[in-house]
Parts: C-alpha cells; sequence; structure tokens
C-alpha cells in the first residue's frame, strides 16, 4: 500500500492560488510588452469591403494593425484533428484575415495592437470596417431543409454513422416503443479565465505563453500554420483558469498573437474579451435528437434509433457524438445512431465538457425512465437489467461497475422507499420528486506515447516532469503522488515540473484521459530510475545491499532496502554521493493500447437527484444530488471528488441554466457575458454527495486509472429531468428546462 | 469593446458637480460606476467628462417630517438595505435592495444611481445593432429578436427594453420622490414621473436635465409599507435579473375586504410597473383567488407578447395571485 | 479624437486624458504612480503595479474575481476607476497572508480543496473574508447567497462553503 497514492493529500499548488502569487498566462511579465485585442466581424456572412484605420491610427499608442490585407498566408491549411490525437490541432479547417470573407459573426478580422489595453480596445473601435453582408443560415430552423448525413465526424477520425441488426424490423416487432423528439440549446465554455496568449520572439525562436489544456498541441498547431520548425517554438503555460474544452483545440488567437508579435517586433498579449470567448473558441452547438426504443414487456431492450440534428460551420463536419455511450451502455442487438449536419454561419463547434456523452445520454436515460414508466418496472432494475457483461463486439469491459454504482446509489439516496407515482408530493408551493440516470464516458486510445521524466539529485531530492497543463485537474498533486510512490521518495522531496514543451511530452489532456495517460508515463519515468537505481546498488560491491536480487529490494522514503532484513539499505543520496554521481535520471514512456483493444473501455457512474419544481411558475429548484462512480485507480480522493462534484454541477447547469441562442437577424449569439448566460451562483448549489465503487482496471494503464473529469456531468441532467416528471407528471425534452418549458409541459416532445 | 480617453473630476460639492457637467454637454456624472463604466467600456455611452460625486456628503439616511424617509443619493444600496429604519418602515423596500446584484455590487451601487440604472437589452449593450434607446430611430432589433427577458408591459413599437431595477419598484409602490439640484435649482420629481415609457422616444428615460443631479430620494410615511414583501424569481437563485417580481403592501379591513393595497412589478415593463388597475380592482374587494386573479388579468389586459415571453404574462400572473394570497392569510 | 478642456471648470482639477500623476494605497503601501482616468481599479493593480493576484474574469461586474476591498468593503475592481481611489485604502489578495501565514481562510480553502483552477480564487476568499465581518454567514443560505456574487465556473462552490463555515466556527470558539 503506497503512502501517498491514493491519500486525499491537499493540492500542492494551493498556497499558489490561495495567495494570488500564482501567475496565468495573461500575467507574464515582459520588457516592452504590448496589447494586442481582436477586432470580431459584426456580420455572420459576407465580406469585408474596407477598412479604414485612418482614426485608429491616430488614436495614439498603437504599434501595428493586422487585417486580411497583411496578415502572413498561413504556411499550411488547418485541419481539425482532436488534439488527444496528438497532431496538430486547429479548432477548425480555417484561418482567418487571409481573405475578406466573413462566415461567422465575431471571426477575427482585425488585430488592433498599442501601448495599452485602453489604447488597443479605443483603436479597436475607432477602425471603421464596412460590410457587405448577406442572411446568415444560422440555427437548425434557417437549414433545416439542407440538412445531410455525415460520414465522418472528428476530421474523419471517427465514423458518423453506427448500425447493427435490423433496428427498423425490430422496432415494428417490439412490445413496447418509445419516439421522442429533442431540443437542446447551445452551450459555452465559460472558462473564468479567457483564452489568452502571450507572444515573444528572439529572432527566429518563438516562445508562447499560452492558456491551453495542452502545451504539446499549441506547439504542432502553430509550427505548421506559420511554416517553422518544431524546435524553434517552445510553449509555456502557467496556471490556466478553466478549460472545459474551450482550450482542447488550438484557435485562431493563438496564432495571431504571434503574428501580431513578428508584425510589432515586440512582445504581444493577446486576451479575448468575455464577449469574445463565446465567439473564439467554439461552443456546444444547439442541436436537435430524436430517439426510438424498442422493449420486450419483460423489459429487455431490442432496438434503439438515436439520431442527432445540428448545425455545424462552413468548413467542418463537427458534432459531439450522440452515440458512443447509447450504442453500449445497454445490450442491444439492433441499433442505428446517425448525425445529420446543416451548413451555417458559425464557427466549428468543439468539445464541451462531457462532450456528446452529456447530451446523448439526457435523451437515452430520460428514454429509458418512459421506459421504466410504460413497463412499470423500476427504472434501476431496467438498467441492470439491460446492462451486459460485454460490449458491442462482444469484448468484456476493462472495468465496469455500473450495476454496483446504481445499487449503492439507491442505498445511499434511499431510493428503496420510493413511490414512483408521479405529481403526487407537495411540499408547499412546490412539488417533489427524485429520479435517477446512468453514466458511462469512454476511455479512447488515440493518443501517442506519453512521456515523463524522473531526476534524483545526490541529496535525495527529486524532479518529476512531463509537459501537462494545470487547468484545475489537480495535474501537479496527482502527478506528485505518483511521482513519489513510483520512485520511493516522500512527497516533499520532489517536485513536479510541468506546462512546458521543452519538458518530455504527454497530450493535452482531453476526454478525460489526462490522469490516465499522465500517471502512466509519470510512473513508468519514476519506476524505471528507481529501478536503475536498485540494480546500481545491488551490483555496487560498496554497497549494503550488494548481491541482493533486485526484486528483494524495496523503496521507501529514498532509502533502498532489503526485503528479507529491513536493518540492511541505504539511501539514494548515499548511492549517488559514494558513486560520485551528482545525479541519475531516466525517462519513461507509456505506449497506449491500440484502439481496437479487446475490451469495452468505459467509466462508468450512477447519477440521482431530488428536485422541487415551482407547481405555478415552473422554476425547478435540484435539492440533492448523488453521484458513484467506479473510476478504478483513485489518484487522490480529495481532488477526485471535487472534479466529480464539478462535473455533476455543470450537469445541474446543463439541465436548469445554460442556453444560448444565435439571434436569426443577425447571426450573432445573443447572450455574451455572464449576466446573463447564467452559470451557477453559490446559492443554486444542493446537497450534493460522491462515492466510489471500487473497481480494478489492468487494461488502462498500469495504475488502472479511468478518467473522472467529465463522467461527473453525464447523466446528471437526465437524472434531474426524471425527477421533475417523478415531481410533477410533466416530461422534458428541451434544455435548459426553464421555467416557461416546465409551465408548458416539456418542450420539443 | 472600447474605453475612449475620458477626464476626471471629483467634485467637492454639489454645485461643483452640477457646474461641470453643465458646462460640458459630453459630461456625466460618475456615482458607483457599477452600469456607467461596463457601458462605458462597451462603447454604448460615451461621455468625455465624468464628474465624481462619490465623495458629496448625501450619503445619510434621515427622517422627514410626517414619518418618511429621505435617503442621501449616494447612500449606497447594501447600507440602505440593512438601515434599522428602512427594515422597519420598508422591509420590502429592504428586501428588494438585498435581491439585487451582489454584495460587491451593492456596495458600490447609490440610490441616486440605481434610478439611472439602464437596461440589460441585448440589443441595446452590443453598440451596433438598430437600437432607438441607444441611437434614436435605428429601430428596434429587440421586436423581432432574442427577446425572452423583455418588457409586456409599457412597451411601444420602438422598444421593448426591460427596466431592470429592483429598489425602483418599491418606490414606485411607495410613491417616492426625486429630489434633483441642477442648473436651474432644485426641483422634486414624483417618482412615477420620473420613469418615462419609451413611446417614440426611448433613448429619453428621465425628464432630467443635462447636469440635473439626482440629491436624495424622500419615501413617505406608508403605514401599510411596515408588512410590505417583495418576491424576485428568477432562473438561478441569486444574482439575476428579475424574470418576474412582485412588492406588495396590503391591509384588509374587519369586513374582510381590501383596504389599501399597494402593488408593484419587476421584470416585466419597461419602467417600474406600479399596477394600478389591479390595486383598483381589488381595492373594496375580499382577496379571494378569484379576485386577485381578476385583477392581476385586468393589469395585464394590454399586455404585449412575443413567443418568447409570453410565458411572463401567466407567470406574473401567478406570481401576483401566490403573493397576495399569502400577505392577506 | 479631441477633448473639450475649455468647458470645465476654470482652476480647475479636471484630469487626463493624458496620463496623470495618482497616488494609490494599496495594502498598506503608497504607489505614486502615473495614470489616464480611463484605467480601471483592476488594470491598474493588474497592469502597473503588477499585482496580478486580482483576476480579470469578465471586466463586466458579472463575474466578482475582481473583488478587492477599498476602505474595507467589497468592491469590484473592473467597474471602480483608479482615480476614484486616491485617498482611499485598497486591499487585494496579495495582502492577506501576514508573514508568510496564510489567512485562516486562505489555509481552510487549501483544506477543503475549495478551488481547482484557481482563478476566481482570490476574489472568493476577498468576498469570504469579507461575508464573516459583515455578520451574515450565519446559515448555509446566508453563505450561499452573499457569496453569489463570485462565480466559480469550476463548481468548487460545496467545498467553499465548507472552508468557510470552519473560519466562521473557529472565529465564533476563540
Amino acid at each position: 500500500m503506497s503512502p501517498v497514492l491514493g491519500k486525499p493529500l491537499n493540492r500542492v499548488d494551493g498556497p499558489d492560488k490561495v495567495t494570488g502569487t500564482g501567475r496565468y498566462c495573461g500575467e507574464i511579465v515582459l520588457p516592452g510588452l504590448a496589447y494586442g485585442l481582436i477586432v470580431g466581424a459584426s456580420v455572420a456572412s459576407g465580406r469585408v469591403v474596407s477598412i479604414d484605420e485612418t482614426a485608429a491610427r491616430a488614436a495614439g499608442g498603437v504599434y501595428g494593425i493586422l487585417t486580411h490585407e497583411n496578415t502572413p498566408k498561413v504556411a499550411n491549411a488547418p485541419v481539425l484533428i482532436p488534439s488527444l490525437a496528438g497532431n496538430p490541432a486547429p479548432g477548425m479547417s480555417f484561418f482567418p484575415m487571409q481573405d475578406d470573407t466573413v462566415h461567422y459573426w465575431g471571426q477575427p478580422v482585425a488585430v488592433v495592437v498599442a501601448d495599452s489595453l485602453e489604447g488597443a480596445a479605443h483603436a479597436a473601435a475607432l477602425l471603421d470596417i464596412t460590410y457587405e453582408s448577406s442572411t446568415p443560415v444560422a440555427t437548425i430552423e434557417d437549414g433545416r431543409a439542407a440538412a445531410y448525413e455525415a460520414k465522418t465526424l472528428f476530421g474523419g477520425l471517427m465514423p458518423a454513422h453506427d448500425e447493427r441488426g435490423d433496428v427498423a424490423g425490430a422496432l415494428a416487432k417490439s412490445d413496447v416503443t418509445i419516439d421522442q423528439t429533442y431540443h437542446y440549446a447551445a452551450n459555452h465554455h465559460n472558462p473564468l479565465e479567457t483564452g489568452v496568449t502571450t507572444a515573444q520572439w528572439d529572432s527566429d525562436q518563438l516562445t508562447l505563453w499560452n492558456s491551453t489544456m495542452g502545451v504539446r498541441a499549441d506547439q504542432l498547431t502553430v509550427a505548421r500554420l506559420l511554416g517553422i520548425p518544431l524546435s524553434d517554438i517552445r510553449v509555456i503555460t502557467h496556471y490556466v483558469g478553466g478549460g472545459f474544452g474551450s482550450k482542447a483545440m488550438v484557435w485562431p488567437h493563438v496564432t495571431l498573437a504571434a503574428m501580431a508579435a513578428r508584425h510589432v517586433r515586440r512582445p504581444v498579449r493577446l486576451a479575448l474579451t468575455r464577449p469574445q470567448s463565446f465567439t473564439s473558441n467554439g461552443h456546444r452547438e444547439e442541436q436537435e435528437q430524436r430517439i426510438r426504443v424498442g422493449a420486450s414487456r419483460d423489459g429487455m431492450l431490442t432496438a434503439i434509433r438515436q439520431e442527432k440534428l445540428a448545425v455545424t460551420s462552413h468548413f467542418d463536419d463537427w458534432a459531439e457524438p450522440a452515440t458512443g455511450v447509447s450504442s453500449e451502455i445497454y445490450g442491444c442487438a439492433n441499433y442505428l445512431g446517425a448525425h445529420h449536419l446543416i451548413r451555417g454561419n458559425t464557427m466549428t463547434a468543439t468539445f464541451t465538457r462531457a462532450p456528446g456523452e452529456s447530451l446523448e445520454s439526457f435523451t437515452l436515460e430520460t428514454a429509458m425512465d418512459r421506459l421504466a414508466y410504460e413497463l412499470d418496472m423500476d427504472p434501476i432494475e431496467l438498467r441492470v437489467k439491460n446492462h451486459p457483461p460485454v460490449d458491442s463486439h462482444g469484448n468484456p469491459w476493462s472495468s465496469d461497475g455500473l450495476a454496483e454504482c446504481l445499487r449503492r446509489g439507491a442505498d445511499l439516496f434511499g431510493w428503496a422507499d420510493r413511490d414512483p407515482t408521479p405529481g403526487v408530493r407537495e411540499d408547499g408551493h412546490y412539488l417533489v420528486g427524485t429520479g435517477v440516470a446512468a453514466a458511462a464516458y469512454p476511455v479512447a486510445f488515440m493518443m501517442p506515447v506519453q512521456r515523463a521524466r524522473a531526476r534524483i539529485f545526490n541529496d535525495g531530492s527529486a524532479v518529476v516532469q512531463t509537459g501537462a497543463a494545470e487547468f484545475g485537474i489537480g495535474v501537479l498533486t496527482a502527478m506528485s503522488q505518483v511521482g513519489a510512490d513510483a520512485l520511493g521518495v516522500d512527497m516533499d522531496v520532489l517536485r513536479f515540473e510541468a506546462g512546458d514543451t521543452d519538458l518530455p511530452n504527454t497530450t493535452s489532456a482531453v476526454g478525460s484521459m489526462g490522469a490516465t495517460m499522465q500517471s502512466s508515463a509519470v510512473h513508468n519515468a519514476g519506476t524505471t530510475l528507481r529501478n536503475q537505481l536498485v540494480a546500481h546498488a545491488v551490483n555496487d560491491d560498496k554497497s549494503p545491499l550488494h548481491g541482493l536480487a533486485t526484486r528483494d529490494v524495496r523503496v521507501e522514503s529514498g532509502r533502498m532496502v532489503s526485503t528479507l532484513d529491513p536493518s540492511i539499505g541505504e539511501s539514494y543520496a548515499d548511492l549517488l554521493q559514494r558513486n560520485r554521481l551528482l545525479d541519475m535520471e531516466a525517462l519513461g514512456s507509456w505506449t497506449p493500447p491500440p484502439l481496437d483493444t479487446p475490451h469495452g473501455l468505459f467509466t462508468f457512474g450512477a447519477q440521482f437527484a431530488e428536485v422541487g419544481v415551482d407547481k405555478d411558475l415552473g422554476l425547478v429548484r435540484v435539492r440533492r444530488m448523488l453521484g458513484v462512480f467506479a473510476p478504478g485507480r483513485v489518484l487522490n480522493p480529495k481532488l477526485a471528488r471535487s472534479q466529480l462534484l464539478g462535473g455533476m454541477l455543470w450537469g445541474l447547469s446543463q439541465a436548469l441554466l445554460e442556453g444560448n441562442q444565435i439571434d436569426r437577424q443577425s447571426g450573432r449569439w445573443a447572450l455574451n457575458n455572464l449576466g446573463e448566460y447564467l452559470v451557477p451562483v453559490h446559492a443554486d448549489v444542493p446537497d450534493i454527495q460522491v462515492e466510489f465503487v471500487e473497481v480494478d482496471d489492468d487494461v488502462v494503464g498500469p495504475l488502472g486509472a479511468k478518467g473522472i473529469g467529465e463522467v461527473g456531468q453525464v447523466g446528471a441532467a437526465a437524472a434531474i429531468a426524471n425527477a421533475v416528471f417523478h415531481a410533477t407528471g410533466r416530461r422534458m425534452n428541451e434544455l435548459p428546462m426553464t421555467a416557461e418549458v416546465v409551465m408548458n409541459g416539456g418542450g420539443a416532445g | 469593446m472600447a474605453m475612449r480617453p475620458i477626464t476626471f473630476f471629483r467634485a467637492g460639492s454639489i454645485d461643483d458637480a452640477v457646474a461641470a457637467v453643465s458646462a460640458n454637454p459630453d459630461s456625466a456624472f460618475l456615482a458607483g460606476g457599477t452600469t456607467e463604466i461596463d457601458l462605458l467600456r462597451l462603447g454604448v455611452i460615451q461621455p468625455t467628462l465624468l464628474v465624481d460625486v462619490n465623495e458629496l456628503p448625501l450619503t445619510y439616511l434621515e427622517d422627514t417630517e410626517g414619518g418618511g424617509v429621505r435617503i442621501g443619493a449616494m447612500a449606497r444600496m447594501s447600507d440602505v438595505a440593512r438601515a434599522p429604519r428602512i427594515v422597519e418602515r420598508y422591509p420590502g423596500m429592504s428586501q428588494a435592495l438585498l435581491l439585487g446584484a451582489s454584495e460587491q455590487l451593492r456596495n458600490m451601487a447609490s440610490m441616486g444611481g440605481n434610478m439611472c440604472q439602464r437596461t440589460r437589452c441585448a440589443y441595446f449593450r452590443d453598440g451596433q445593432s438598430p437600437c432607438n434607446k441607444r441611437e434614436p430611430g435605428s429601430g428596434c432589433s429587440a421586436l423581432t429578436g432574442v427577446n425572452r427577458g423583455h418588457a409586456v408591459l409599457g412597451t411601444s413599437d420602438h422598444c421593448i427594453a426591460t427596466h431592470p431595477s429592483d429598489v425602483a419598484v418599491a418606490l414606485v409602490a411607495l410613491d417616492a420622490t426625486i429630489r434633483t439640484i441642477g442648473p436651474d435649482g432644485t426641483n422634486t420629481i414624483p417618482i412615477e414621473r420620473f420613469f418615462l415609457r419609451p413611446e417614440d422616444t426611448p433613448s429619453v428615460e428621465h425628464p432630467l436635465a443635462h447636469g440635473e443631479l439626482i440629491v436624495a430620494i424622500d419615501v413617505p410615511n406608508v403605514p401599510v409599507a411596515r408588512t410590505s414583501r417583495y418576491v424576485k424569481h428568477r432562473d438561478r437563485v441569486s444574482y439575476e435579473f428579475a424574470l418576474v417580481s412582485v412588492f406588495s403592501a396590503m391591509r384588509v379591513d374587519d369586513a374582510g375586504n381590501v383596504a389599501e393595497l399597494r402593488l408593484a412589478l419587476g421584470g416585466v415593463g419597461t419602467v417600474p410597473w406600479r399596477a394600478h388597475r389591479a390595486e383598483e380592482a381589488l381595492i373594496g374587494r375580499p382577496a379571494t383567488p378569484e379576485n386577485v386573479a381578476a385583477a392581476a388579468d385586468a393589469e395585464f389586459a394590454d399586455a404585449r407578447t412575443t413567443p418568447m415571453n409570453e410565458f411572463k404574462v401567466t407567470f406574473a400572473k401567478r406570481a401576483i395571485v401566490r403573493e397576495l394570497s399569502e400577505v392577506s392569510s | 479624437m479631441a477633448i473639450n478642456h475649455s468647458t470645465a471648470p476654470a482652476d480647475t482639477g479636471v484630469r487626463g486624458p493624458e496620463r496623470e500623476p495618482v497616488t494609490l494605497d494599496v495594502n498598506g503601501a503608497t504607489y505614486p504612480i502615473e495614470l489616464e482616468p480611463r484605467v480601471s481599479l483592476l488594470d491598474a493593480l493588474r497592469e502597473h503595479l503588477d499585482l496580478t493576484g486580482t483576476k480579470k474574469g469578465c471586466d463586466q461586474g458579472t463575474c466578482g474575481a475582481c473583488t478587492v476591498w477599498v476602505d474595507g468593503r467589497r468592491v469590484l475592481s473592473c467597474l471602480t476607476l483608479a482615480m476614484s481611489c486616491e485617498g482611499h485604502q485598497v486591499s487585494t489578495i496579495e495582502g492577506i497572508a501576514q508573514d508568510g501565514e496564510l489567512h485562516p481562510m486562505q489555509q481552510a480553502f487549501v483544506d477543503h480543496d475549495a478551488f481547482q483552477c484557481g482563478y476566481c480564487t482570490p476574489g472568493q476568499i476577498m468576498s469570504a473574508i469579507a461575508l464573516l465581518r459583515e455578520g451574515n454567514a450565519t446559515t448555509d443560505a446566508d453563505i450561499a447567497e452573499h457569496m453569489s456574487g463570485n462565480l466559480c465556473r469550476c463548481q468548487a462552490y460545496p467545498n467553499i462553503h465548507a472552508a468557510i463555515r470552519e473560519v466562521r466556527d473557529a472565529d465564533d470558539g476563540g
């Protein structure tokens, strides 16, 4: 049992964060720093006719202005591939300011660089830009007639159509069928720190301090767009003020900052304003989903057909997938999943926390709740009964735990006492109800080889490094624990370094893969160095451990001891000093299992919610939430709990608050600030609890740690919607479930 | 996104402040700044001189003859909300203050400034869209735009922007008076005449002359207000503008009939909305659910809705029925 | 653009629009600097004094990340002009820990894991300490309501509440 791994330690970066001394990427002090500001198009479809810079340049303090007329052409056209794949990862297959075309509202049409924040803002406002514009296609309603079925998603990385068996035939023969259509409003990530890049050139060498979920993706993308070698770009990230997917891909402002810095021959900081953050780093797209489910009278699923319709950009077939969980979580021989797209005047949408899984599971898990009522079955029993031991290819789960999560949750939540009758529990003005949903989030091995370095000095102190980014996931803490465990040293002598492409590289911590891949590389680096040191000792005739088999040596607190006689041993420091070695280091690498690993790969969980619904006004207030999850090895339960809580409250937010839409007249997002785009505040938080179900997983990496960043959100909104039904007898087919949706009976239907 | 160069003058006296603003047509008073600095940065308002009135001795609360309260214009929302004489005499006003914004904003925002709070209409705030309030004659984008939050009462063909204030709802119910000092001397304005409906000139929100400074708000003695309440309904539990809010103060006589009623609504009007029709419909009648519902119907008889905000009518009527039922029981 | 100086009162006390000497009192230290009137307190702290602990989340008064104290009261520095703070005492997160010792609220935030990305944290702490001083933290609902001006997108809210309760109860006991 490790003295550090799995312990609920405080964050090692805590003091930096609570004292305000930790630096974020918009807080880098450089001599001669200039301030860049993007000017976004104020039309959604058309072209820039003219840009008059006269007034802007006269305002004073302006170092330079980039427009499509003087912005360098990119060396290679961007091609969208998710950053997890380890390739250049532009957020869309489009780079702005290459010509006069405007594809979406807010598309960068100029960058103004000045000697102060205020000066840049003022000059930007003084740019006199004229446009030709045409009526935009901005919403599903605008483009429904022109919808087409996508063949692939994610730049060709995954098929958009998934089909097995005979869905139509099975639905026709099913005892019970459900057929429902849902409408989901768009979501925006809104990390508290907007995207920000500081760029500095030193002759041909570029340094970027970028707020990112992965420095390596930035380096690859900017190098490709600028046509310069990777060795000429260093990307550093200090603390990152939240990502939630908005910093998973590399958006144009990052490269524009580098271009602007070269243009004005000064270091440039380019920060997105809060309104710009709604048009600069993607979003979760508005979508319509339809599900048809067939089942036998005894409650076995016979068919699922789940389809999605959404607006994408003119350059990419992007849809957050709507079928990855619904095709696997329940055994069903007949399955069809498809994605339909409309090309519109929007930037390419992107990953937003639980990208795809949160909404597809809302569709599936509310349909399952309907089915449970149709069949007069307990919804937990219905789920357990249909959750198979293998995935749709017949491969066993690398680790499961879904049924245990549901049952443990049922015990903790008091499910056994629940009367399923809807609309009968009153508490003052409120109708009260409870709901449940299953959760699953995939483990996706699309990343390249992951690497880390461990180094020990001859005083016994150690440094472990990998190029991960700390954006709230606790990587500095968890990887310190993994490194200390692997090396056999105490936490207080180990420093974990991250956030720099000069370090061995791990891939962007996206798709809930951060903990798995980083811990695997760090673990391998630490154990490699440990083995190297132990081998050195047993081969060193001056060592008290000389002659022992390496397997008979263990390491604790930096001291190698014989397992046969613990009084025999020596410290790493003694070994190094005696051998006149100043330090010793090792690289560790981890090669992920192949994509076709013969296992079903998911983190599973269960969500429970209790709501009060104002019976007159339709306002939903969540009273209790419980999430039970089976993420395999938990590296630090304190941090894991926090991240899962965060995901669950994102689910609450998605259920009740978050929704944006495009103004059909202008093509502009209607809400562009945190006063009107609603995210939860302190007062929205219910009584909330997280529990773990232990499962062992020897497939997903040497430590068996699966992801937790997103599964916390999956199913949370569905559990709330099912609770609203239990409270009111009204089914919710629209998100967010605002007062009018509830008052009017639930939306889309 | 703009921050024009500005000049700054910290006024040491009311006269200095009034003189400074009066002398410069592009100037404005700067109080708490919670709306003004935001709109300045957005480029929605473009003064070149800000006259800081924060140091003026206008933070007092004092009793007036007849048992009312005079509130200095620079008294901060958080202080007014917790002032014992406000809590005792006008609890609904205290609640309205505390349900507005956040503690930080309430510590900054002044009572006088609150009277001049601007709408949250996205088309007004974006500095670009056609908007008659920002650029007279340019049109109203909200009429056919995303208008879930927009007003259903007091609208015109030229503007449907909602008035955002909470405390102003209480003040219209309490028949407060706005006291000003301007280049032409002092003035008093009954509060319902202070908030102008958009009609043909949405850009004119108040009858204030340029350079006329709000110096105090007089709240009269309203005994029934000692049991007043303010209830604010919104999507999230806190820190959001109202979907619908209700200020009510009611007295029922021995016969069970409504003897006095002061009812005002937030979130539904282009101005803080005194529900005169509902008041008239209920006075002299018992506040039965049926009578209250009929009164609410009367108030909204002329409501003008869009597909996105029509729910507010039902919502507000139900909120009124609930509120008056609870007050009367 | 033209600024009309001539219409301002004679003598005149009108400052700007160019940079002017301004003296700011921050965390007990006096900083003589030069600022244009349009510079917010937030940007003065971050860009001119290199006190970057106070965060810019929205620059619109909607998130609370920029919360500081002016004369001991919590306010939003993004909607405050720096020049208007002359003669007033500004306190920021950098002044909270004393002699290298974390303030009990800072320590409670660490112990309760009351943050993830940390970007809203300085504002949360400035609000939380002020909240206890204001005396409006009696119940959980009071804490939640009076902290609602500080958004946390990571949703560390339950842990922030636990941290505040701990400090409140320790204060009461001590």
